[in-house]
């Protein structure tokens, strides 16, 4: 639905053009909900706005719904437009129209008859649960009430495509929850597809079937949401990961190992189970068969996608045998194993 | 107060109400659109055409700078031309016009700057020209700011009509300096002062209330806090 190709975007800058977008390149299928993560200053509102011509790329080709986009100008582009709705992070409502008449503005672009605009702005109204507010104006209504609105408006023309530009970065996490569950539902009753851009990878997690995590300008690391949360291989994903999911060791635990000698008797390890595994009694099973002694550091279990992914922080005391054969036993039933370190025996542990 | 007294005042005061209200109409006409044309052809707006910006900005600029007793007796010839003669209160209109055009310009172009970048960014996002996006996100949003820069501009320009008597122009300000100044009657002087002072305060007070009315973008509980 979108392909981007080799994008590169240079803006002019003091000292010479600086490269903000440096070969992008991404495939976004029909109904897919897409993510682009990444800090400030990483480009990610730079590409989205490539995807509507905001911004021109300085090279490289963008197609939406088959159409190559960087070719097109004044009216062609204008209707090119049209078929792409966009949101953004401070709702960018005129203020000096109603939620109605906000709704009703597209629509008065393309010159719609009045009756057709009515009809639509009230369908579009209860889309996202505002009908009682339709006079409103965007001072009298909440931060989640002006985004509902912004996403009324973008669907108005009825787009295949959704752009959504840090649109929940301004809301606080109880209405991001709703406005995500509002874009996941038009996600799936309108088919449609969404670029989100965010730095939050908690919003990722909630809607996004798959992720690029944008760094420097470049894709840095992609793929379906799931694999990236549980196995992200970029340093900057893995900042993000942890953000959301806390695998920091505890302090107390981290400077224990630190000054422990690698000979030291217990060993801390994690155990990290995804998907189906997850749902097995793999641990019980190993402290039973290699008589291991077992003190639980740390645990978790999150939903990604409705997948669990859990992770558990142990020590371990035991023959170095029984050890060894334990964690054999773990890898052969496809659960990863992290060796964090040893503590000495003496020491008491701290849960 | 004697009956000559109000009849004069009477007198003056259409005079100026006609000399301002005809101005400032044909300065809002042609300023408000020349304030859009002095935005949007700036580097990187939404019609960029930098050189005719710079050229338009100098001619305006220019008006502004000419003292408007200068600019009226300049201007006579243009006067004679278009309303035929170049004394009385008509031939006052239009150096008025045209002192008043780039004044309201500069005032409409700085409430057109205000506008948040957001809602052009989110018109162009939904396939808007740039005419439409002038008319449909532009003025309504700045509206109550061009409200607020029109009373100005009507405050001003009563200022500016009291030089009219120059050109036998007439108005409130000339009876004041005939008959007050000229031939000593202090009390014509203190009432056309005070007929200025209530024309002014009603005008502000009228401005006021519209800018406030137009403007949406405070919460009920702001606007009933002004």
């Amino acid at each position: 639905m979108i392909s981007i190709q080799n994008l590169r975007k240079l803006f002019p800058g003091p000292d010479g053009p600086v490269t903000v977008l440096n070969g992008i390149s991404l495939e976004i299928a029909q109904g897919e909900t897409f993510g682009i993560i990444g800090r400030s200053g990483a480009g990610k509102s730079t590409l989205v706005r490539c995807v509507n011509m905001l911004e021109r790329p300085t090279t490289g080709n963008i197609r939406v719904a088959a159409r190559e986009m960087t070719t097109l100008n004044g009216a062609a582009l204008g209707e090119a437009r049209r078929g792409i709705g966009m949101i953004f992070q401070h709702f960018n409502l005129l203020s000096s129209r109603t939620a109605a008449q906000n709704i009703a503005l597209p629509l008065e672009l393309i010159g719609h008859p009045r009756g057709e605009i009515a009809r639509r702005v009230d369908e579009m109204l209860a889309l996202v649960g505002l009908s009682e507010r339709r006079d409103a104006y965007p001072a009298q209504l909440s931060g989640g009430q002006k985004q509902r609105v912004g996403i009324a408006r973008a669907l108005a023309t009825k787009p295949s495509v959704l752009l959504c530009d840090e649109a929940t970065s301004a809301l606080d996490p109880e209405t991001t929850k709703q406005i995500l569950a509002l874009l996941k539902e038009i996600n799936r009753s309108l088919g449609l597809t969404i670029m989100l851009i965010t730095h939050e990878m908690e919003v990722v997690r909630e809607v996004a079937d798959r992720v690029a995590v944008l760094d420097h300008g470049e894709v840095v690391e992609s793929g379906r949401v799931f694999d990236v949360f549980t196995d992200p291989r970029h340093p900057v994903s893995r900042s993000f990961v942890g953000e959301v999911l806390n695998r920091e060791l505890p302090e107390a635990l981290a400077s224990r190992m630190h000054q422990s000698p690698s000979s030291a008797e217990h060993l801390v390890f994690r155990i990290i189970f995804t998907g189906p595994s997850a749902n097995q009694p793999i641990v019980s099973e190993m402290v039973r068969r290699f008589g291991l002694s077992f003190n639980i550091l740390q645990g978790h279990v999150d939903y990604i996608q409705g997948s669990p992914y859990g992770t558990l922080t142990v020590e371990a005391s035991g023959t170095e045998q029984a050890k060894q054969s334990a964690l054999d036993f773990l890898r052969l039933n496809n659960l990863k194993v992290e060796i964090l370190g040893r503590v000495p025996a003496t020491d008491r542990a701290v849960a | 107060m004697s009956q000559r007294l109000i009849g004069l005042l009477l007198d003056a005061l259409w005079e100026t109400l006609a000399m301002v209200g005809v101005s400032c109409f044909l300065a809002a006409l042609v300023g408000i659109p020349l304030g859009v044309v002095l935005l949007v052809t700036q580097r990187g707006h939404i019609a960029e055409s930098p050189l005719f910006n710079r050229v338009v900005g100098a001619l305006v600029n220019a008006t502004r700078s000419t003292p408007f007793i200068i600019l009226m007796v300049a201007i006579i010839p243009l006067t004679r031309l278009i309303v035929g003669t170049s004394i009385g209160t008509w031939a006052a209109a239009v150096p008025l016009t045209l002192a008043a055009i780039p004044f309201v310009a500069r005032l409409a172009e700085a409430s057109l700057r205000e506008v948040d970048p957001g809602l052009i960014e989110a018109a162009q996002a939904m396939g808007a020209t740039p005419r439409q996006i002038v008319a449909k996100v532009l003025i309504p949003e700045a509206l109550p700011g061009i409200v607020a820069g029109m009373t100005i501009t009507v405050v001003s320009l009563i200022g500016y009509s009291a030089m009219a008597g120059a050109v036998g122009g007439g108005g409130l300000g000339d009876l004041g300096i005939r008959y007050g100044y000229q031939r000593f009657e202090g009390e014509v002087m203190a009432a056309v002062v005070v007929v200025l002072i209530v024309l002014v305060s009603l005008v502000q007070w009228a401005g006021d209330r519209l800018a406030r009315q137009l403007n949406k973008r405070l919460t009920a509980k702001q606007a009933a806090a002004i």
